[in-house]
């Protein structure tokens, strides 16, 4: 049985639909990651699961047990805040028990709860100072102690690292996914920055304007993307998306990409894609990602299908490991991620390599992948 | 952060920015206006120590030539009010019983609207803070007659109320009716203080109270409130002030020897028998401001902090 379920859930404010009808189931013990850009109804979502938000049709259900009209208290769930939201007047350790005081738990439990939690995550020094005494990973774990001291069946975190500094985001990155791992908890997470949501996730949920785009593991959403959307929304740097036309019969049929300076590339339909569904002069979109354009030296050996070209390159972007060279295709820039010794210079003219076993090819009319 | 303050000091202290006759006529200015807003002041303490015939026989600008408490003596305790001869101290303790009550009363009503206004809000919540602030711009001579009704009306309960059990339960007892009206009066100001601090305290603390299990009356009580010190000075000191210097209501509604402080300094100042004794009327009208002046001079810095926090997050 799932911990939490998401059935055909709409809002709308007003005649403005914020969820166009959501569906997502997720088991127990699983990470799900909500991930979309601002505005795209994630933290609505989250609300709504939390309680904080009335939804305007469909059913939510946590531990089997519908949850729509519960109050947010009743829902057996624990939130994280990205302002932490710890109460400013009480000490860390009144703040982790309020939740506790509130419910009627009487003392004695309440400080063995405490207790409990600080000492998972090493707050015990803590427990007697005010929020505005600790630092900003110290107000983190507070918050998730906090959470944590509650047992409740589904954590609910809202961006909780996006007011840390880069370092410290790495850091308590990690920290959260080792809690997951100790603990076993079920967890949904927001968040707009798509490396916490590739690294911490068993699934991940890609919104776009309140409808969901893809649910998948973070191995799905980032190899298979199912549009547009998501291959260009998940990743960094971003997924080369080049226009190309199909041309040669059926059964010999070819990729070509135009370019202005340079003969056209022609390309083999990669085996990702359906070559049934491919008819001669159609438009399709080439979706590479940077790390399958390489050249000859540092392709990868097991690729089957590679295919070279030359290319002027127009800018070099060393960044420490790798090298990001940005060259010029369908009249689109196209970034390739190379070895951080490889030669090039910019203004030269160098031979590159598609890794065709991790292209894609998409519809431009519907956007979907084929 | 540094190189911006120091840009921003750098004019105030660097000499060669100001010539010599620039700060002798900005500091001659400042003097000249500290003069004279300290004259009065040191005036009528002056003549609030001197004996009668020095007052009527000198100049109010000479330093007292005897000094004597007597005028203060007699201003607390044995001067003319009317017609009684009991000095100005049941007055001040009639404006005590007023203040307190009244100053506290609109202050928590304040918060609570404030509280309702920012996170709980409702449809039509713009229109009803709208009409709140209106409430601070009624002219108080316009509202007379109506609240005169109104009082009277509580007067006739408290009447019935006195055949039916023996006792009125507040209704008509002039404080309270005054409590009434400065409490009316002053929601909208103290909503308006507590709207515009509560706008910035953050949502997310009220919806972890509320995930937490905290009710309506607990999030306001245990989260808002320990958390709103310095809009609570600002509110108490501007609602004392105004209420313990207020003349109109008082005068209006609570006469005799119900009446507030300020009503009865009127009284005593505008005797038309006997002599005019200068020397008391100073002292019964230091007594009658020295409250608001310790108020001001005990919480000042917080009344300037509690105004900032509003305007400057964080």
């Amino acid at each position: 049985m799932s911990t939490l379920e998401i059935r055909s859930l709409r809002k709308k404010y007003g005649s403005l639909e914020i969820l166009k009808g959501i569906d997502i189931t997720l088991e127990k013990g699983g990470f799900l990651v909500l991930v979309g850009p601002s505005g795209c109804g994630k933290s609505t979502l989250l609300n709504s699961i939390a309680g904080l938000e009335s939804i305007t049709s469909g059913e939510i259900r946590i531990g089997g047990q519908v949850v729509n009209d519960l109050h947010p208290s009743k829902r057996d769930i624990a939130m994280v805040f990205q302002s932490y939201a710890l109460y400013p007047n009480m000490s860390v350790g009144e703040n982790m028990a309020f939740g506790m005081e509130m419910r009627g738990v009487p003392k004695p439990e309440r400080d063995k709860a405490v207790a409990a939690v600080a000492k998972t995550l090493q707050l015990e020094h803590l427990l007697d100072r005010r929020p505005s005494q600790l630092s900003g990973g110290q107000r983190q774990r507070v918050a998730m102690g906090r959470a944590l001291v509650r047992q409740p069946q589904v954590f609910l975190f809202d961006e909780p690292l996006s007011n840390l500094d880069a370092k410290l985001r790495v850091d308590m990155r990690i920290e959260i996914k080792r809690l997951h791992q100790q603990t076993g908890t079920t967890i949904v997470y927001v968040t707009h920055d798509q490396i916490e949501a590739m690294t911490l996730a068993t699934k991940i949920a890609v919104l776009k304007d309140g409808e969901l785009q893809q649910v998948g593991s973070p191995y799905e959403i980032y190899n298979s993307p199912s549009n547009l959307f998501v291959a260009d929304f998940m990743g960094s740097p971003a997924m080369n998306l080049l226009e190309g036309k199909i041309t040669g019969a059926n059964g010999a049929r070819q990729i070509l990409i135009d370019r202005r300076d340079h003969a056209p590339i022609v390309l083999p339909v990669p085996s990702s894609a359906d070559a049934t569904r491919l008819s001669e002069g159609a438009n399709v979109i080439f979706g590479i990602r940077p790390e399958a354009v390489n050249d000859m030296e540092s392709i990868d050996r097991n690729a089957k299908s590679v295919v070279t070209f030359d290319a002027t390159v127009e800018i070099v972007e060393p960044a420490g490991a790798d090298t990001y060279v940005v060259t010029r295709a369908a009249g689109k820039e196209m970034t390739a991620r190379m070895r951080a010794e490889t030669p090039v210079a910019v203004g030269q003219t160098h031979t590159f390599a598609f890794n065709l076993d991790k292209a894609l090819l998409f519809d431009p009319q519907t956007s979907r992948r084929i | 952060m540094t190189a911006a303050a120091d840009r921003l000091a750098a004019p105030s202290r660097s000499p060669a920015r100001h010539s010599a006759t620039t700060r002798v006529v900005i500091y001659g200015l400042l003097i000249a206006f500290a003069i004279l807003y300290v004259a009065p002041l040191v005036v009528m303490v002056m003549t609030s120590l001197k004996p009668l015939d020095e007052v009527t026989g000198g100049n109010m600008f000479y330093w007292p030539q005897h000094l004597t408490l007597e005028p203060w003596t007699k201003a607390w305790g044995t001067t003319c009010v009317g017609l009684t001869c009991e000095g100005i101290k049941g007055y001040v303790w009639n404006s005590v019983k007023m203040v307190i009550p009244a100053v506290l009363i609109s202050s928590l009503l304040g918060a609570l609207n404030g509280y309702v206004l920012t996170k709980w809000r409702f449809p039509g919540h713009k229109l009803v803070f709208g009409m709140m602030l209106f409430a601070c711009f009624i002219p108080f001579q316009s509202v007379l007659i109506p609240m005169a009704t109104i009082l009277g009306r509580l007067g006739a309960i408290g009447q019935e109320l006195t055949d039916a059990t023996g006792f009125s339960f507040g209704f008509g007892n002039p404080t309270v009716n005054l409590v009434l009206v400065h409490v009316v009066y002053g929601l909208g100001f103290t909503t308006l203080f507590f709207r515009n601090y509560y706008e910035t305290f953050p949502t997310e603390l009220v919806k972890a109270a509320q995930i937490d299990g905290a009710g309506f009356f607990q999030i306001f009580r245990r989260i808002l409130l320990p958390n709103s010190a310095p809009i609570f000075i600002v509110t108490v000191i501007y609602q004392f002030t105004n209420i313990w210097n207020d003349f109109l209501f008082g005068s209006t509604f609570a006469a005799g020897d119900a009446a507030p402080m300020t009503v009865a300094l009127y009284n005593i100042v505008n005797t038309s028998t006997g002599v005019i004794e200068y020397n008391v009327n100073m002292a019964a009208a230091i007594i009658a401001a020295a409250p608001t002046l310790v108020v001001y001079i005990v919480a000042g810095r917080y009344f300037v902090r509690g105004l900032m926090a509003g305007a400057v997050k964080g």
